[in-house]
């Protein structure tokens, strides 16, 4: 017992420092799983409101920019309606079903990204959305541009987006002109390139190739901007990675939408059974 | 001035320093000072530890909250917390007699450069391994630490030599 006493005497620093340094590395390893709560994150009230505040003063700074992104996305939804009209005009005889209004699938929650990462291996994200906002976890968040993640880790005011760029996040992906589709992944090298991986080998790609969301996901709707090509490995490889530039500027983003799939649950009961 | 006023007031100063200004720069996309670990060099030197282990894992996993990274901040702050009393020891020579009256002002620059980028580099190196946490990618892991070591180097040499007091 005397001696028990005197080794923890003597060695009380180095158990304190071991005790810290485990906590600590617990804290890491609960941080680098998806479905769990997390301790450490930016989404509970003092820091996020903390990184609200500092993001109000710093918006200022990319007005510009931010501006720039939403006329680009008008002209894109403009276009789009345009398209419709044109189709909806020459199958006149059809009844046309006003899907907005009777199958609605997806609808979009506006949000603010007040605090952004794109240097680390698993990037995260906080937008200024939470529970009482109707933010659950396992949403898509995109903007006019293109996909930026999933939200993985919900407060109150704040949720903590789990960013494409992070080596958990696997997204279904296709190309625009043709139905075959991979998962895209993230390498950590280079936060304006990923990498669509499991492509089959029969589908022919080219650089410059647009690259969309797959839809075969409960997460992401279908149809949604990714990136273009702009490498192809000259050898077929078992994996089969192409390299895709984004379209989004993942280090300057501001506004984002988080889409909600209202049959969600539909779609998980449908494949559970 | 008093102690506790000083040592709370640097915690806070570098805590905002780092989360609001410091993580943004990401000078090439990457290359980022960590300044905040001069809470380990400034702290002065005690008999007790516990306060100073504790400020230090306090101050890394307020680091952490801010920036979504679990608990790599405290990991390698209380590392480097731990092993300074022994740096100490060997490069400047002191003994428990002198922690008192320990300054680095006082010490000659060459002994207080070797102390400061030993622990900035094992700092450095610790956290972005944890950052990445795989062995993908290793040669990252090292570019990012000489680079942004040399940033947070000379953020703290300068920041030490403006805010010093006057030589009379």
């Amino acid at each position: 017992m005397q001696q028990l006493i005197y080794f923890f005497q003597k060695y009380k620093y180095f158990l304190f420092f071991l005790l810290l340094e485990f906590i600590a590395f617990a804290l890491i390893i609960n941080n680098n799983s998806f479905h769990k709560s997390k301790f450490v994150s930016s989404t509970n009230g003092i820091t996020g409101g903390l990184l609200d505040t500092s993001s109000e003063i710093s918006d200022y700074f990319n007005l510009e920019t931010q501006n720039q992104v939403l006329v680009e996305e008008n002209i894109r939804l403009k276009n789009l309606l345009e398209q419709l009209q044109v189709s909806s005009d020459s199958i006149l005889e059809t009844t046309i079903i006003d899907s907005t209004k009777y199958n609605q699938h997806f609808t979009n929650i506006n949000a603010k990204i007040t605090a952004n990462q794109y240097h680390k291996a698993n990037n995260f994200l906080t937008i200024n959305r939470g529970t009482k906002h109707g933010i659950t976890t396992e949403m898509a968040v995109i903007n006019g541009k293109g996909i930026i993640g999933i939200t993985e880790n919900v407060g109150n005011g704040h949720s903590r987006i789990q960013s494409l760029l992070n080596r958990h996040s696997k997204i279904n992906a296709r190309f625009k002109n043709s139905n075959y589709f991979g998962t895209l992944e993230w390498d950590g090298k280079d936060y304006n390139t990923v990498q669509l991986k499991d492509i089959p080998r029969q589908a022919v790609s080219k650089i410059g190739d647009t690259i969309i969301t797959g839809g075969m996901s409960t997460i992401f709707p279908e149809g949604i901007l990714i990136g273009t090509i702009i490498n192809i490995p000259e050898k077929h490889t078992a994996s089969n990675t192409l390299d895709v530039k984004l379209f989004n500027d993942m280090s300057n983003l501001n506004q984002v939408y988080v889409v909600k799939n209202l049959h969600k649950k539909e779609l998980q009961n449908l494949s559970n059974e | 001035m008093n102690k506790t006023i000083y040592i709370s007031l640097l915690f806070i100063f570098l805590l905002f320093l780092q989360v609001f200004i410091l993580n943004n720069i990401l000078y090439l996309g990457y290359v980022n000072p960590y300044l905040y670990i001069a809470f380990v060099f400034l702290y002065p030197l005690r008999e007790n530890r516990f306060p100073f282990l504790i400020l230090s894992f306090l101050l890394g996993l307020f680091v952490d909250f801010f920036s979504n990274s679990g608990g790599v901040h405290a990991f390698s702050i209380v590392l480097i917390a731990y092993f300074r009393i022994y740096l100490i020891h060997s490069i400047f020579k002191k003994n428990t007699q002198d922690y008192q009256l320990f300054n680095l002002r006082l010490e000659s620059f060459g002994n207080v450069f070797n102390y400061i980028t030993i622990l900035t580099i094992l700092h450095h190196f610790i956290l972005f391994t944890l950052i990445n946490f795989s062995f993908q990618n290793f040669t990252h892991v090292i570019l990012n630490t000489l680079l942004s070591s040399v940033f947070t180097l000379i953020l703290f040499f300068l920041g030490n030599y403006i805010f010093s007091p006057k030589q009379q």
